[in-house]
């Protein structure tokens, strides 16, 4: 089955020529605005059945008793799933074969390991009944004392970090590099547990028939995820069907296929027909992944002349008990700054909370909200202004590594910003600014960066005698506009109008196009669309170049252009011939191309590879309150090639949101005593909305970039994120004088 | 969600004859209630549903000048009512600076008195609360309490009442005009809720079948409409419960305060009304000692519940904000964000 979409694009909005760098709406727009755009829980098989699960009210021991009975004999329940009688899995959940399988809760046993863990699903014939039916079991529990906060359990230094970093890394001699500075600085801040939060709940609606499954349900990494299920139920990956055509939202949480996803499943096997299971709000704080707390200490040391001469970054974090994801918070030091001496370290302790996951630039963001803080003390301790600090410590070469950027148009994006902010008239010293209402005014920078990476992809183009195109990849798109942007990168590739394109992508069954995550989606997917437009077309050249009755036989090395669905002799563009006219002389159909898109391996180990940019905030805190509100924010950023700058500047809006969430909002309060999470609902754990930013400005900065990938494209996702954050903290302590020290900034930090 | 009885009456008497059977309960514009049975923290059997009874969505004058509004009036049609916001504008400036403008559509005023307070540990149904369960213990005692009462918690209960509008009204000396089985009565809006005490679950002076059909605002209300101003600090300039509030009205002549009203709200189990900040108010000279003074008054008897200390410099300091607000003047209009210290600050220092 191939999901159909029939996109409304406008022909206005249609552009000649390029496709790549109009700035497009999204294609998917109307479908969205006016409720056409199907998502998960939208779907409803004949037959459907509701799943509710029952979860876990304390952190840790075992779950005593059920009423199952109860819940059965509630009307309208059909069946409830407990580890006694869950149908067999082929793989322990509990088992990891590689550092990228978490482990699943999926009722293996009767044991809790973290709030909200599922430890039933009732399923019934309306959502009303299996609700009821999942209060109806009155679980009774054997607790044990839960482990909350960073200093609720033993320390220890973790194997590896994030995607598998050493946990300790030096170069160069902090030490020494400390004890010869003119100037130091030792500064501490903590980050709070965050919750990804995507607007639309983790859902699934899973039909089985025979040994093959139908899913729908909103992934970031289609292939893995079917990988992962085939594992768990013992079948060809290829029986597993999923379709995701629009996520609400994914952050990373929707990275990997997550336990109750799977509880979804294996209720649909329970029960014989298909099941729908959508998370409650309050179900997403605990099975869907976080972003773990992290405290961080930061020593640097400065010569006379406001050069580094250290830079110590430290970072205590937390996993869960059962699994490892640890927040490379410190290695956020690695990259921005040049210093002689870098160390960075982590240790961890092990809590009763599901396991940490990667959450929009996991590590970055909250490395870099504490180095930003960092440099803007260490700035202030020389004297110096933020900014002219910044470009006295510029990285020429990745400081950690020593190797040249592939390229980092990072000054042009201070100059940008800066200028477009007015950062020239801010003054040195704190709380000196008001405004015309008396409100304190501080100004603040933070730099963002963010690795440029690629995966694996593949995608499979087609050109039709009709002079139409296909191209086909199992991309995810998030809302970040995965589908306009592929489609352009695609009809650039066939040399068609994107019009002439009929792109299709959220589906297991096309071909892989990895993961939409690590801000590489764009970069990895859309060079497998490139490299797959450009092999249908060099089959087409072939076939006309080769045909006598063609105007472009023997055009051999000179080469032919594809463009407009025709191919031109490059040397003389007098001489054309249409796609519809090449194939039908050929007497054929259709011709197909494949592509895939990888890291290039000659390039990979001899560059440094990061998006850059510079990201300046003014805050307004009132005197009297300290209650905080940014009132503008300006981002300049780099990040190689940009296939749709009306996309890319959401990116980064969204982004530079989330920063401001981050240092003024986000923080998901855990109860001291039994480790519940105390605000697990929208109302109280808090995310800025329009009256919260006023005002946000994106600068795109050109930057060509020869060596990330033919098309150079880094990748814009997550990078807002960073700077942001410590552009607003360091804000504030410009309108206050109070440097945060905390996450976020509290209305008691500031009240002096 | 466990089943119950869905009744809806068409009459008044039908309504209360119908909720005095216990296990009952009211839906009107459901923005609590309804996220209370789903979040099993209330599982009435018998819903009585109010939302279309006649006249009870009507604003009238009264002929002592006083003004009645029915319970079913829209949160969202109050504030928006011109004549409204120019007589009682610190109470529309409340209205809006509350919830989202979605939930003040779908808001009553009825409803508004009666909601539920955001203890977190009151939803969470693993959670010890008096509230939820007489004697069941109070798990915010000792746990993530920074948001709790400073002012006539005991420990019981240490919950606040998340109102905004109540609070205009309890410095406005509103009325709660109730009918139940035995008739109408009213009851001033200041005794309408309690205190936790040694029963944090009696939240309001209803008993059994008891409606709330109005609130009356006397007519000396009205002689504020110069002076009168609602502050509400929050974590959040779009959409949070008040950290602190206030609503201040004063009638200055010639310098002194010839009148004066003082409530606080998120410090309390109810809107709290300031009556000694209002007797050092009343007679004064009206500036900034004085607000400070009535400020100390108004918070003499707070001590923290928790990790809240800080809830009583900053109420402190916003009584002191809001009278010098409400000494100002009312806005001609009112601000883009209500209630918010964004909105402007009067008599600012421009000094750092």
């Amino acid at each position: 089955m191939t999901l159909e979409l029939s996109f409304n694009q406008q022909p206005g909005h249609l552009r000649q020529g390029s496709s790549i760098g109009q700035p497009l709406t999204r294609r998917d727009g109307f479908l969205k605005v006016t409720g056409a755009a199907r998502y998960a829980a939208d779907n409803h098989p004949p037959g459907t059945l509701y799943a509710v699960l029952a979860v876990a009210s304390i952190a840790r021991g075992r779950v005593a008793s059920l009423d199952v009975e109860a819940a059965k004999a509630h009307s309208g329940v059909v069946e409830v799933m407990t580890p006694r009688n869950r149908p067999a899995l082929a793989t322990d959940p509990d088992a990891k074969d590689h550092p990228f399988m978490f482990r699943l809760d999926l009722l293996q046993n009767d044991q809790v390991r973290y709030p909200n863990q599922s430890i039933a699903v009732v399923i019934a014939e309306t959502l009303e009944a299996a609700t009821e039916g999942a209060a109806l079991l009155s679980p009774r529990y054997e607790a044990l004392p839960a482990r909350v906060g960073l200093d609720g359990a033993k320390s220890f230094v973790p194997r590896g970090v994030g995607v598998g970093n050493p946990a300790v890394q030096e170069k160069g001699d902090v030490e020494a590099g400390l004890k010869s500075a003119k100037t130091r600085i030792e500064a501490s801040y903590e980050t709070p547990a965050q919750y990804h939060n995507a607007m639309e709940p983790h859902a699934i609606v899973a039909a089985w028939d025979g040994d093959r499954l139908s899913i729908d349900t909103p992934s970031q990494g289609l292939a893995m995820a079917q990988g992962r299920i085939a594992g768990l139920f013992g079948i060809p990956p290829q029986n597993v069907h999923i379709r995701s055509p629009f996520l609400g939202g994914g952050f990373g949480s929707k990275g990997m296929i997550s336990g109750p996803q799977v509880l979804g499943i294996l209720a649909a096997r329970l029960v014989g027909r298909p099941v729908k299971l959508v998370l409650r709000r309050e179900q997403m704080f605990g099975p869907v992944g976080h972003r773990a707390p992290t405290r961080q200490t930061l020593r640097m040391g400065m010569d006379g002349e406001g050069r580094l001469t250290a830079i110590d970054h430290r970072a205590k974090t937390a996993s869960s008990t059962f699994d490892d994801f640890f927040e490379p918070a410190a290695d956020a030091s690695h990259t921005l700054y040049a210093s002689p001496a870098i160390a960075t370290s982590h240790e961890a302790v092990r809590l009763d909370t599901g396991t940490p996951l990667f959450m929009r630039a996991p590590g970055e963001a909250t490395g870099s909200i504490a180095l930003e803080s960092a440099i803007d003390e260490a700035a202030h301790a020389c004297g110096m202004d933020p900014l002219e600090f910044r470009l006295k410590n510029y990285a020429e070469v990745e400081p950690m590594t020593g190797k040249p950027f592939s390229s980092k148009a990072l000054r042009e994006c201070y100059s940008q910003a800066a200028k477009a902010f007015g950062w020239a008239s801010r003054p040195l010293q704190p709380r000196l600014m008001r405004d015309a209402d008396g409100f304190l005014t501080g100004w603040g920078l933070g730099t963002a960066t963010f690795p440029a990476l690629m995966f694996q992809a593949e995608a499979r183009a087609v050109l039709r005698a009709d002079g139409s195109g296909l191209m086909e990849t199992g991309a995810q798109d998030m809302g970040q506009g995965a589908w306009t942007a592929f489609a352009q990168i695609a009809a650039d590739g066939l040399g068609l109008d994107i019009d002439q394109v009929d792109f299709r992508a959220g589906s297991s069954d096309l071909p892989n196009a990895g993961i939409a995550g690590g801000s590489g989606h764009t970069a990895t997917a859309g060079m497998a669309i490139h490299n797959a437009g450009a092999a249908v077309i060099a089959r087409l050249a072939d076939l006309a170049t080769g045909n006598e009755a063609s105007p472009l036989f023997g055009a051999g090395n000179e080469g032919v252009v594809a463009r407009g669905g025709r191919l031109y002799r490059r040397d003389d563009e007098n001489r054309s011939e249409s796609y519809g006219e090449i194939l039908t002389r050929a007497g054929l159909i259709e011709i197909e191309g494949h592509g895939t898109g990888a890291p290039d391996p000659a390039f990979q180990e001899a560059y440094a590879k990061h998006a850059h940019g510079a990201v300046f905030a003014e805050v307004k805190v009132d005197p009297d309150f300290g209650q905080i509100r940014v009132t503008r924010l300006v981002g300049a950023f780099a990040a190689g090639r940009v296939i749709n700058p009306r996309l890319v500047r959401s990116q980064y809006y969204g982004g530079m949101i989330w920063g401001v969430s981050f240092a003024l909002h986000e923080e998901a309060i855990t109860d001291r005593r039994s480790g519940r999470i105390q605000n697990a609902n929208l109302a109280e754990y808090h995310v800025p909305v329009n009256a919260d930013v006023p005002s946000v400005e994106a600068i795109l900065v050109h930057e060509d970039d020869p060596y990330v990938n033919a098309l150079g494209i880094k990748g814009v996702g997550e990078i807002g994120v960073t700077g942001t954050a410590g552009a607003v903290a360091n804000a504030v302590w410009h309108a206050t004088g109070v440097r945060p020290r905390r996450f976020p900034i509290r209305i008691e930090d500031l009240l002096g | 969600m466990r089943d119950f009885d869905y009744i809806r009456p068409t009459s008044i008497p039908d309504a209360i004859a119908a909720a005095a059977e216990p296990g009952s309960a009211y839906l009107a514009g459901g923005t609590n209630l309804l996220d209370l049975m789903k979040g099993g923290v209330t599982s009435p059997e018998r819903i009585v549903d109010i939302s279309r009874l006649p006249e009870l969505n009507r604003t009238e004058r009264l002929d002592d000048g006083g003004l009645r509004i029915g319970a079913l009036v829209r949160n969202a049609d109050l504030a928006h009512d011109a004549a409204f916001a120019k007589d009682y504008s610190a109470v529309a400036e409340a209205l809006l600076s509350g919830a989202s403008a979605q939930l003040r559509n779908a808001a009553t005023v009825g409803g508004n008195l009666l909601q539920r307070t955001r203890c977190s540990y009151f939803y969470d149904t693993a959670s010890a609360c008096n509230k939820r369960v007489s004697g069941a213990g109070c798990a915010a005692l000792g746990g993530e309490n920074r948001l709790h009462a400073v002012l006539g918690w005991s420990d019981a209960c240490i919950a606040t009442h998340p109102s905004d509008f109540c609070v205009p009204l309890v410095a406005l000396d509103a009325v709660v005009e109730i009918e139940g089985t035995r008739g109408r009565r009213h009851v001033t809006l200041e005794e309408f809720h309690r205190l936790p005490g040694a029963a944090p679950q009696r939240e309001n002076a209803l008993e059994p079948g008891d409606l709330i059909v109005a609130v009356r605002l006397p007519a000396e209300a009205a002689s504020f409409a110069a002076n009168a101003r609602y502050l509400k600090v929050r974590e959040r300039t779009s959409y949070a419960f008040a950290v602190v509030s206030a609503a201040a009205a004063l009638v200055v002549d010639d310098g002194k305060i010839r009148a004066a009203r003082l409530a606080l709200g998120g410090v309390a189990a109810k809107p709290w009304r300031a009556r000694a900040a209002e007797a050092v108010l009343l007679g004064a000279d009206a500036n900034e000692a004085t607000f400070a003074s009535a400020a100390n008054a108004a918070l003499a008897d707070a001590s923290p519940s928790g990790d809240n200390a800080f809830k009583i410099e900053l109420a402190r300091r916003i009584v002191v904000r809001a009278l010098m607000s409400a000494q100002a003047g009312t806005p001609e209009r009112l601000p883009a964000l209500p209630a918010s210290p964004f909105s402007s600050i009067p008599g600012a220092r421009h000094d750092a």
